[in-house]
This record gives structure tokens, sequence and C-alpha cells, in this order.
């Protein structure tokens, strides 16, 4: 009985995720030796390659990227999950699922959509001409209509940094709220009203006792934003600039068009740590809390 | 039961003018992207960037494009035989690890969370690396070209079932399952007529979710897709490289009504069950 | 009854680790009793009787079922069924379909299924619900279906766990009537587990009281009530007044001891205990009255601290000399024959044939 639960899930753990992980490992300490051929050398150059200041850079970068997306995340998700869990039994069903349901599009066509969104002659621009020329407009008897300039200067936001991050906030939004509704969904209304019965204000009691006790969906949500983010390399391929490169493009690159393979192995592991590093961080921040809390 | 008008109560939130705007905004800049990506496939200009007028033509040339409906046909079968595969192996490993204690249990947990935690990228890659190695990427052809395409699948998806099916056993009233022996049964029909039937609800969130997992996957598929195999996302992406046409919009709307189909029917699977419990 | 017992239950420990929570029990269950495990929580009778039901195996000793050694024996092939405390209905079939569970699972037939339930379904007065699901019944009913579901299947024995604890009070004196009527009606024997000693004291034929993993005592209600053994029984079952005491002298009638509080008492009593420690009085045997010391011995002057009013009777708290006694008065007419206040002064007296003598 056991057996048959475990080897089928097991075995395709260990020969199609464990094994290939292996490999890649073991190629970090490869050399290319012709155009397919890899000899194991047991070398570090790769390692050595992958922290230079260049990559080192980039991946900092990616770090800085990821990390601003899931903070504009997290900001704009809690209320949204407020919002949610604290409706009326009936809406709630609908309005989860009206927040899951982008997140049933293809990675692809999410990220293809911004960028008719974001572009010069895009939605974003077309939508802050329109509140320009009305401001114009309202203003313009006054005399103040200098002060917005002559012409409308559309936002550059597509592209660049911007974009990226704007594409990955878009994306990964849906994985924010989801943890944050499953905790505040558990949250024991009454000690809410404890806060308040107490004097607290609304800002008082929500910072005192609902963000504390949604720490764990919080953790749950930043980590569900964040690695995936750090790894992306779609995102900054359609939407990014010449200057939007992260560390996912740089491997993806190593892999196919530029061949070295060792590098990119190096490369993937050390983001690879850098994941365990981020969870290990959040185990530890966990054990402190419950040996505190 | 009337609503109650007036003032909201301190706890009703939702109710709050801010808190709605807040919800309508972020739900406008959800939607509003993929929505003008849907109405654009309907503009009758090349560069699609300003609006011309209203057009189908452009769905006659995806259809009429033979490549993308291959493509589309592949990623069908893909996560057709992933889901299948997925939830099976998923729901095997999650009574697995409900149901038992062993040596090494902590360590299988821990590689079924991988999966799930690790960068996409280098699970990514290490398929690739795995597969080139064993000789399935390139000059083979199809269907055993997509064999590395849904190995993956099935390898980044099973983990997310085996969660969810977990998630539901954990739920189990072990007073049931006793007082089936009691009654008479074996493990095997205890199994049958009581574990499984409540598994049911989790056994189906999961298939739906290893179903979307596929459907909207990129970065695995991107790897472990050869020169031969053409997958739809792979598709679309060197379509959106040579520059964005109606063309892309029309195949991803069919793609999104596609899966707005499936979602639709999995909701309806699961309330039949529901009103049968309450009949 | 010269039948012999249908349980035999031969020094059976179970542990945890290091801790037993059944520590060398011995017993004989007889047939057709209704057999009561009552204890207070963490006293081991829930463990003996999934012992008895084969969800637990013994550490040691042996266990046998109508002869039968139950040590080999799996849980869905031992002659016994069990009514979990949380009913364990099955939430996703009907009420026909969870009594038929049993009887489909070992290979009976259709139509006899059919006849079988049908009959069970009338035996517990369920006619109407065949087809209701579990989330449509009240505890109650719930509760019916768990019995007739297990009764369905003609076991040797039935075990019940704690079946009236989550029942409402109205609902639970109507279901002690009714176990005890389907037990005579049916004719097997039925052991149920309890930490309510009313329950037990009024639906059991026999009643082992358990504490710490073994059985102190084991008797038929009345004399567990009336004869307890030890303090702990006595404190156990129902509310009791307890003095020290000392053994002074045996005798053929009775017994002589040196009470605290009362001085020298000759007991009545025709087979004393090897050792005493105390003596107990029920607050029913001890009388109240507020008129002047009475002649004979067994006196005790005081004062009333509280009395509790119960409707049909009233619980008197007397004060004695740092002693706090409960004394019971039943209320047989509408006028009060002599009321009684707080604070008034009052004796205290009983029989020395209704006092009890305890070991330890």
């Amino acid at each position: 009985m056991f057996w048959t639960f475990l080897l089928p899930g097991g075995l395709w753990l260990l020969l199609f995720f464990l094994v290939p992980l292996a490999m890649v490992w073991v190629l970090a300490f490869g050399e290319r030796a012709g155009p397919v051929e890899i000899v194991i050398t047991w070398t570090l150059d790769n390692y050595r390659q992958a922290l230079e200041p260049i990559y080192l850079g980039l991946f900092w970068k990616s770090f800085w990227i990821a990390a601003l997306a899931t903070a504009v995340c997290l900001i704009v998700s809690f209320p949204v999950a407020l919002a949610v869990s604290f409706a009326p039994r009936r809406s709630k069903p609908l309005l989860l699922m009206l927040v899951i349901l982008p997140f049933w599009t293809n990675l692809l066509i999410r990220t293809y959509s911004m960028i008719a969104v974001l572009r010069t002659k895009g939605y974003l621009n077309y939508g802050l001409e329109y509140l320009w020329v009305a401001a114009k407009t309202i203003l313009a008897p006054l005399g103040l209509d200098d002060l917005l300039g002559e012409r409308f200067v559309p936002l550059s936001l597509l592209y660049n940094n911007t974009a990226v991050v704007f594409g990955i906030v878009y994306v990964y939004l849906p994985f924010m709220v989801l943890p944050l509704y499953a905790t505040l969904e558990k949250l024991d209304r009454s000690l809410i009203e404890a806060s308040l019965d107490l004097g607290a204000s609304q800002i008082r009691s929500f910072l005192s006792v609902t963000v504390p006790l949604a720490w764990p969906g919080i953790v749950s949500g930043i980590i569900l934003v964040f690695i995936p983010a750090l790894g992306t390399f779609l995102i900054s391929d359609l939407l990014g600039g010449p200057d939007s490169q992260l560390i996912g493009n740089v491997i993806e690159r190593q892999f196919k068009a530029a061949n070295n393979i060792p590098l990119g192995a190096a490369l993937s592991f050390l983001l690879l740590y850098l994941t365990f590093l981020v969870l290990a961080l959040r185990a530890w921040l966990a054990g402190r809390r419950a040996r505190h809390g | 039961m009337a609503e109650r008008r007036g003032a909201p109560g301190p706890l009703e939130y939702t109710r709050r003018l801010w808190l709605r705007a807040w919800l309508a905004a972020t739900f406008l800049f959800l939607y509003a992207p993929i929505v003008i990506l849907v109405i654009f496939s309907f503009n009758d200009s090349r560069r699609n960037i300003v609006w011309r007028g209203f057009t189908t033509k452009y769905y006659a040339k995806a259809i009429a494009n033979a490549s993308l409906i291959e493509a589309f046909t592949n990623s069908l079968i893909v996560a057709f035989i992933s889901t299948v595969v997925s939830t099976i192996l998923g729901t095997l490993l999650a009574m697995a690890l409900w149901r038992f204690r062993f040596p090494g249990k902590a360590a299988v947990e821990g590689a079924n969370a991988l999966p799930i935690v690790i960068p996409e990228i280098c699970m990514g890659v290490s398929l690739l690396v795995f597969f080139s190695r064993i000789g399935l990427m390139g000059g083979i052809s199809w269907p055993v070209s997509l064999t590395p395409v849904v190995i993956g699948h099935i390898a980044f998806s099973f983990p997310f079932v085996a969660v969810v099916v977990r998630a539901r056993l954990e739920g189990f009233d072990r007073s049931l399952e006793e007082a089936s022996k009691d009654l008479g049964a074996s493990e095997w029909q205890t199994l049958r007529h009581v574990l499984i039937p409540f598994m049911k609800p989790g056994i189906v969130a999961g298939a739906l979710l290893a179903m979307t997992l596929s459907l909207d996957d990129f970065v695995i598929t991107f790897f472990t897709s050869g020169p031969e195999t053409i997958t739809f996302p792979i598709k679309i992406y060197s379509m959106v490289r040579f520059g964005a046409t109606p063309e892309v919009n029309a195949a991803s709307t069919v793609l999104i009504a596609i899966t707005l189909l499936l979602t639709v029917i999995a909701m309806r699977l699961q309330t039949p069950v529901r009103e049968e419990e309450t009949r | 009854m010269n039948a012999p017992p249908i349980v035999r239950i031969e020094q059976v420990t179970k542990r945890f680790g290091s801790f037993a929570a059944v520590d060398a029990v011995s017993l004989a269950i007889p047939r057709n009793a209704f057999f009561a495990l009552l204890g207070p929580s963490g006293c081991g009778k829930t463990t003996l009787l999934r012992m008895l039901a084969g969800f637990e195996q013994p550490s040691e000793g042996r266990i046998l079922i109508d002869g039968e050694e139950m040590a080999a024996v799996p849980p869905n092939r031992r002659p016994v069924n069990m009514v979990f405390q949380s009913y364990a209905v099955f939430p996703h079939m009907t009420v026909a379909e969870n009594i038929g569970y049993g009887l489909k699972v070992t290979g009976v037939p259709r139509p006899e299924i059919e006849r079988r339930v049908a009959e069970a379904v009338a035996m517990v007065r369920l006619q109407g619900f065949e087809e209701r699901r579990p989330d449509q019944l009240s505890g109650g009913q719930k509760q019916r279906v768990a019995l007739a579901r297990a009764l369905v299947k003609k076991p040797k024995l039935l075990l019940l766990d704690e079946p009236l604890s989550a029942l409402d009070r109205k609902l639970r004196e109507e279901m002690q009537l009714e176990l005890v009527r389907l037990q005579h009606e049916v004719g097997i024997t039925f052991v149920i587990v309890t930490h309510d000693q009313d329950e037990a004291l009024s639906m059991a034929t026999h009643i082992a009281v358990m504490n710490r993993g073994r059985i102190l005592q084991i008797s038929d209600p009345r004399s567990l009530y009336e004869r307890p053994r030890t303090r702990f029984v006595a404190d156990f079952i129902g509310q009791v007044n307890v003095f020290d005491a000392r053994l002074l002298d045996r005798g053929e009638t009775g017994v002589r001891v040196m009470v605290e509080g009362l001085g020298e008492i000759e007991v009545p009593e025709r087979e004393p205990p090897a050792e005493v420690v105390a003596l107990a009085v029920r607050p029913e045997k001890m009388e109240v009255r507020t008129e002047g010391p009475q002649a004979g011995p067994l006196q005790l002057a005081g004062r009333i601290g509280q009395i509790a009013y119960f409707g049909d009777h009233s619980r008197i708290f007397v004060e004695c000399d740092g002693l706090r006694l409960i004394c019971i008065r039943h209320n047989r007419s509408r006028i009060e024959e002599t009321p009684l206040a707080e604070g008034m002064a009052c004796y205290v007296s009983f029989r020395p044939e209704d006092a009890v003598l305890l070991s330890s």
C-alpha cells in the first residue's frame, strides 16, 4: 500500500527534478571543450566569473527590482485582501474569483497585454493626456495653464525598468492577494472589536492588531512574489529596455544563444542559493517570532 | 434580508468608500490590459496602435495559420496529459505524506516543496540540460518531441496538486475511517467508499490547478521545447518579437476564451456535488 | 446466570511510551449486561474500549471475546461494533446507505441488506429519514443512525464511547431510557464509556470505576452508591461526607471505630474492609433539625452555611466545628415543614447503619 502511494511521485521528483538539478550543479564545474562538448574539470572558474562585478551588479539590480515590485504588490494587495475578506458573505466568492481570474491567463499574454497599456501611444498615456487636457481646460480661465506646459509629454513607461516593475506587479498581484486573504479570513474579528472598544482608532487598530496578526500571510505573499520576480526573464525581455537586463535574461542567454552552459549553470545555482537564503531568513524570522510571540 | 442602510459599521471595511475605490481601481488595473487586448484583436490595422475599424479577418488569419493551429493543439495535448498524470501523482503523494510516517519523510516533503518555491528558470534550465543529455531535445519527430514538455509540466504541476489534496486530507475525521473498519470494511474498501469521496473536492481543485498551470506556463515550456516542438506560448513569443499584430491578439483571445470556458466548466462540476450534499 | 462472561480482560496493560494508560486491568463482562466504564477524563476507559474494538493493541495481557483470543483479529473482523463519540456518520451517504454500509462491505446480498436496514430504521425510530443526508440531521438523529448502523450487523458486543455527552439535557434523559430499551429489545451486551456518573447509575447493570488506568471497584449501581470501597469511589459517585476514622475493634455484628469529631461509633457491618481509614455518610442520610439536642450519640451541632435549592430537593451546607457537611432534604410537600435559613443553629444526625467504612 505504502509504496504504491509514495513511489510514483517520489520517483518522478527524483528523476525529473532532482537529477536534472544535480546535473546543472555538476556542469557549473565544467569547461567548454567544443561547440557541444563540456568537460567536468571541477574548476571554480565559472563561479569566479559569476561573482565578477558585472554579474554581481546584475544580481543586485534583479534583487532591487524584485523587492520594489514586491513592495508595491503588498501595498496594493493589502486593501484588496481586506476588502474581500470583510465583504458580506455572498459577495466573497465572486470578488475572490474576480481577483483570481486574470491569473487564469498565460504569462506571456498577460505580459504582452501590458505593452499596449504602457507604450507612448498606450492607454496609460492616453488616460494621462486626457487628464492633462481636462486640467488645462479647468485652469485656463484662471490663467494657470502655463504650469502644465505647451504640449503633453507622454511618460516613457515602456522598455525601461519602470515597465519591468509594472509588469511584475501586474503578473504576480494575485499571488500576494491570496495568502493575505487566507490569513485575514481566519482572523478573529473580535480582536479588532476589542481594540476599538478599548479606545484605539481605526488606523491604530489596523497597525497594532490586524497587521501583526496577518503577518504569516504577509510573509507568504512576499515569498510567493519575490522569488519568481527575482528569476524573471520574460517580463524583462518583453517590457524592459537595453539596460533592463536581469539575471534571468543572462542565464537564459548562456543556455541558448551564448552557449556558455557552465557559466549559466553557475549563475543558476547562485540564484538558487539566493532563493534558499531568502527562505532560510523567513524560517529564522518565524522561529524568532514563535519564541517571542 | 434587507440590506442595512446607514453608515458602515466599524468592521464593515468593504462598505467604505475609499476601500471600494481602491478595489475598483485594482480591478481596472487587472482587467483593462486584457480587455484592451481582446478589443484590439478586432482592430482593422496592421500596426495595431490606433483603432481603425472592426474586423474579424485576423481571426481568419489566425485559423489559417497552420503552425499556430499546430502550436495550439500541442499545448492542449500537453495540458491534458499533464493534468491527468499530475493529478494522479499528486494525489498519491499527498496520501503517502498524510497517512504514513517513515524515515526520510521530511526530505520528501522538502523535495515536494522545491518545485513550487524555486525560480522557474532554474528548473527550466535543468530540464533543458537533462533532456539534451538523454537525447530527447532536437532531432525527434512529433509526438515524441512533446515528451520533454509533458514531463516538465508534470514535474512542476504535481507538487501543487499534492499540496492541495494534502490540505483537504488534513480535515479528515479519522473516526470515519475507524467506523468503516469497525463495520467490517477492509483497508481497500475504506479507501474506496470513505476516503476517496472525501478527497474528491481536493482532487478536483488540484486537477483544475494542474490544468491552469500547464496552459499558463511559459518558462518551462520555453526551455523544454526543442527546435521542432511548436507550442503555443513559444509561437506567440516569436510572433510578438516580430511585432505586435492583431493576429497575436486574436490567438491570445482564443486561449483566454478556452481557459475561461474550462474554468466555468470546472466550477459547474463542483456545484452539483454541493447541491447533492444539501438535498 | 451461569453463562460464561462474554468478555474476559486479563491483566491488560497499555503503554504509550513510558506512560501506562491502562495498568494491569482484569475484568469479566457478563452476557447481556449493560456494562459501564466510569471515570474522570484520562483514566484509561476510552483506551480500554478501543482495545476491545481492536483499534489499540494491549502492550501486555490478553482480551478474549466469547472465549476467542482477539490479539490477531483486526477491527474489521471482530464480532464487535462501536458507536463513536462523534457518531462518525459518513457525510456523503444517505441514512439508508450509512446503515447498510457494514452489510455491503461484507458481501451481504442486496435484498437482505434492504430488509435488515428497514428493520434497523424501525428499531431506532427513524422511519421516513432513509434518504436524508447527515447534514440534514440533528445530533440525536445522527446518533440513532450510528446505533442502527452498528446494531444491524448483530454484533456480540456493542461499544458506546460517551454517547450522550454531546446532547442537551432533555435529549440526554430521553436517550438514556431509549438505550436501555434497545438493549433489552436486541438482547446483546452493551459496553459504555462515560464520565457522567448519573448516566452510569441510571443505565448500567454493572459499573466499573476507573482511575489512572486501574479499576477501583466493579459493582451494580446500588452497591456502588451505597457501599463504595474507597474514598475516591465514594467521592466520585454522588456527593458524600467523609470523616477520618480509625479501627478500634472488630466484633461479630459490627466494628468499633474512632471517628474524628464524633467519637467512638459502633457500625453494624458484617463484612468490614481489612483496613479502615474513613467513615462516609451520604447527604440524603443526614437529617437537619433546628430543635435542641436529641437523644443518641451521632449528633453534630452546627450552623447552616448555604442552602442551594434544586426544586425537588435542597442541598444544605452545614458548618460544624471546622467540618463542612452536605445534607440533602427532599421537598415532600409544597408547604415547607420547618423552614431553614442561612445562619440558623442546627443539629445534624445520622444512623450508624447508614455509614460506610472506607479503605484507601
